[in-house]
Parts: C-alpha cells; structure tokens; sequence
C-alpha cells in the first residue's frame, strides 16, 4: 500500500495546494472524514470547516467555505469556493462569511415562508459559520 | 499646396496620437500578461468541476427528479442571453464581434417566434444592442469599478441569472463571450449555461464509480448553482484576456498607421519647403538679372 497520494486542494482563482499528503481530513457536508491513500472513490460536499492535510513532513491546515471534494485510491482532489491558509484567516474573515451567511438566512426566510427546506439549509450553513468561528477560537 | 505651418501641425498631432496609442499597446500587453494568467489558474477548478457535473449529470441526468437548472423547464419559449462585452472601447472588432453574434442569435430566436432577454454585463456591449432591442433589456451588469475580476462577481452574475431562472422569467440562458486564442484571434462564442450542458466523462465504462455523500441528487442541486458561477466566472476571464489581446494588435496597428503617416507628411513638408525655397531663388535671380 502506498503511504502517500496526490492532493489537489483548488479555488476558481488559483489553485492552492498540490503535494504528496498521507491523509487528509475533511469537512463533509454529513460529517467530518479523513481519506487516506486507498480510499474508496467518494464524491461528498464540504460545509464551512478545517480542512487538515498531513504530509509525512508535517501538517498544514486550510479554513474552507464549501464546495466539494472528490477522493479516489490515488488522489484527492478538494474544489473549495473559497479556501485560505488557517494561519492567514482573521476574525475579519469570519465576520465576512457569517454576515454572507445571516444575509443568504434572511433572504431564504423571507422568500419561502411556509417551506422549511431552504431556511432550514440556509440555517445551518449560518450554524456552521459561527462553529467555525468558536472552532478556530476567533 | 498646403502651408508649411499647418504641415508642421499635423505631423505635431499625428506624433502624439502615437504615443498615446503606443503607451496603450504597452498597457494593454502588460495587462493582458496577468488576464492570461488569471484565466489559467483558474483553469484546473473549471476542468474538475465539469468533470465531475458530467459523472454525475450523466448517473442522474436521464430521471425525472433531475433538477431543473440540468433537464431543464420543459420548454424553451424564453431565451435568456447574457451578453459579456468589455467596459472601454479602442479594442478593435473585439466588443463588435460579441454583440454582433449576440444580434444574429437574438433575431433568429425572434423570428422563430420565441421571446428574448437580453441582460448585459459590461457597457459597450449594452451601448451597441440598445439600439435594436431596447425592449427586450431585463438587466444590466455595470463592471466598471472592477480591476480584477474575482470569483466573487461571477457569483454576483450568476445569482442573478439564477434568481431569475427560479422566477420563471425564462427558459434557456445562453453566455456571449470571446474565447481567446492568441493575441491576435478571438473567437465570439455563445454557449448554453441553463439547462447546463456537461460533456460525459470520455470512458464512461472503464471510469470508478464514486459513491455519494449526501445522495448524488444533493449533490447535483447544490452543484448546479455553483456551475452556472463557474462557467461564468470561466467566460469573464476569457473575455478579460480577450479584450486585452485585441486592445494591442488594435493599437499596434494605429501606431503602425501613424507611423505611416508621419513619414508621408514628413515627405510633404520637406517638398513644400522646398519648393517655397526655389521660389525665393528664382525671384531674387530673377530681380539681380532685372538690374
């Protein structure tokens, strides 16, 4: 078994990382997963999170927005809408994407009144926001 | 014969409108060096995101749940064109092209009796469609402030178009942009954004079947929206190189033209002058031999 595979981690401007990493935990939209090389295929959906990648000379971690990642036995490759170094994140970014988040909430609140669906997705994308922030301890 | 005086400004004024298009063409080729880079990072996002639209379009494309922004209303009475043009002019054919295929689509449409929207971003492009289809506007897009274009605007687009799309207003969308190809090629390209159209996947036999998290469908919905931004986003920075690319060979040529110029006007100016200097010689030998 090989100890290490190809991760991709790319936004639509750039692409952020590509190295040889030996796992990788990830944000999915239905809980949090770690994939390592020889993973079965799984294509999931990120919410709001910290993604960690470990490479057998250290760990680097990314603070990402959602999107999604798409893992196989040799790579994984992570499409993120937005994904920034968690050392460079600051509160101001937090604050950003939470208030992104409360406006999409409202907004979803006030266009379907009597279907819970969206609001109640609107809803946890901004729960997951704010656990993001106390995550993070910002 | 033209005077010496109004020669002498002409090659004056012609000089510094070449240096004023030289210092474009020079502006634009550095811009068009970070465009070009731009819309090549964004490039592996672009292509795995269409890759894996078109995995999974293709395991759920044919059902009947299939969401509407992928198999589409079921009808296309109303077209949606989104028309992408820069926002300055002195880029040769460049925003032309774009409008004029946007125009020709639009009158096709129209005579097969559909109905057209037309929602612009950019302002020429807005400029030159005005005139025939003032009514069939629903939106404009300005992008004047924007330097660099960011994932963000593309997002601003695409949720508009969505908003509408869920709305109802219309049926197909379809993007007008240029697709850059070398500095000197632009190709105007219309594409069909809603209902998405993704290539399948080459091999579709021999490729891995992923397994869903959550179920394809989730997915797929929350995809979609995500592709219409994508593609879009894809589009303005193509467009963005494009208009750069044509910008210089635009303002190559000029500088080339009033080179040109220069030099005739030159040849003129020297020919008058010396003319205006024989004459002189003929009327003072003329007027020593009168003595």
């Amino acid at each position: 078994m090989a100890d290490t595979m190809q991760f991709d981690l790319v936004s639509p401007e750039r692409s952020l990382a590509s190295l040889q990493v030996s796992a990788v935990l990830i944000p999915g939209a239905d809980g949090d997963m770690t994939a390592m090389p020889d993973h079965a295929p799984v294509i999931t959906t990120l919410r709001p999170g910290v993604l960690r990648v470990e490479t057998p000379s250290g760990t680097s971690e990314y603070v990402v927005s959602g999107g999604f990642a798409e893992i196989n036995a040799t790579s994984l490759s992570v499409l993120a809408e937005k994904a920034i170094p968690l050392t460079e994140v600051t509160r101001v970014h937090i604050d950003e994407m939470i208030e992104d988040a409360r406006v999409a909430h409202d907004a979803a609140k006030e266009k379907f009144k009597n279907e819970p669906g969206p609001v109640d997705d609107a809803a946890k994308l901004l729960a997951d926001m704010v656990a993001l922030g106390d995550h993070i301890n910002m | 014969m033209p005077n010496l005086k109004d020669l002498k400004n002409r090659i004056a004024s012609v000089k510094s409108t070449r240096k004023i298009t030289k210092a474009m063409q020079m502006v634009a080729a550095a811009k068009l060096r970070r465009a070009q880079e731009s819309a090549e990072q964004s490039r592996p996002y672009t292509e795995r995101f269409n890759a894996v639209m078109g995995q999974l379009a293709a395991s759920v494309g044919n059902s009947d749940s299939a969401p509407k922004l992928l198999s589409g209303t079921g009808s296309d009475q109303v077209h949606l064109l989104i028309v992408m043009t820069a926002e300055r002019g002195l880029c040769g054919g460049f925003n032309g092209n774009i409008a004029k295929l946007a125009r020709v689509k639009a009158q096709r449409l129209i005579a097969a009796g559909k109905t057209v929207k037309i929602l612009t971003v950019g302002k020429k492009g807005r400029d030159s469609l005005k005139r025939d289809f003032s009514d069939k506007f629903v939106h404009h897009v300005d992008m004047s402030d924007i330097k660099r274009v960011a994932y963000t605007d593309a997002q601003a687009v695409a949720k508009e178009v969505l908003a509408r799309f869920d709305a109802g207003e219309f049926d197909v969308a379809t993007i007008f942009y240029a697709k850059f190809v070398n500095v000197v090629t632009q190709n105007p390209t219309a594409q069909q954004i809603i209902p998405a159209a993704f290539e399948a996947p080459e091999d579709a036999g021999a490729s891995t079947v992923y397994d869903y998290e959550p179920d394809e469908e989730a997915i797929l919905a929350d995809l979609l929206p995500r592709g219409v931004a994508t593609q879009i986003f894809a589009a303005l920075l193509e467009n963005g190189a494009s208009e750069q690319g044509a910008r210089m060979s635009a303002m190559d040529n000029a500088t080339r033209n009033a080179g040109e110029m220069i030099d005739k006007l030159t040849i003129e100016f020297n020919r008058s002058r010396q003319a205006v200097i024989t004459n002189e010689l003929i009327e003072i030998i003329s007027g020593a031999e009168a003595l």
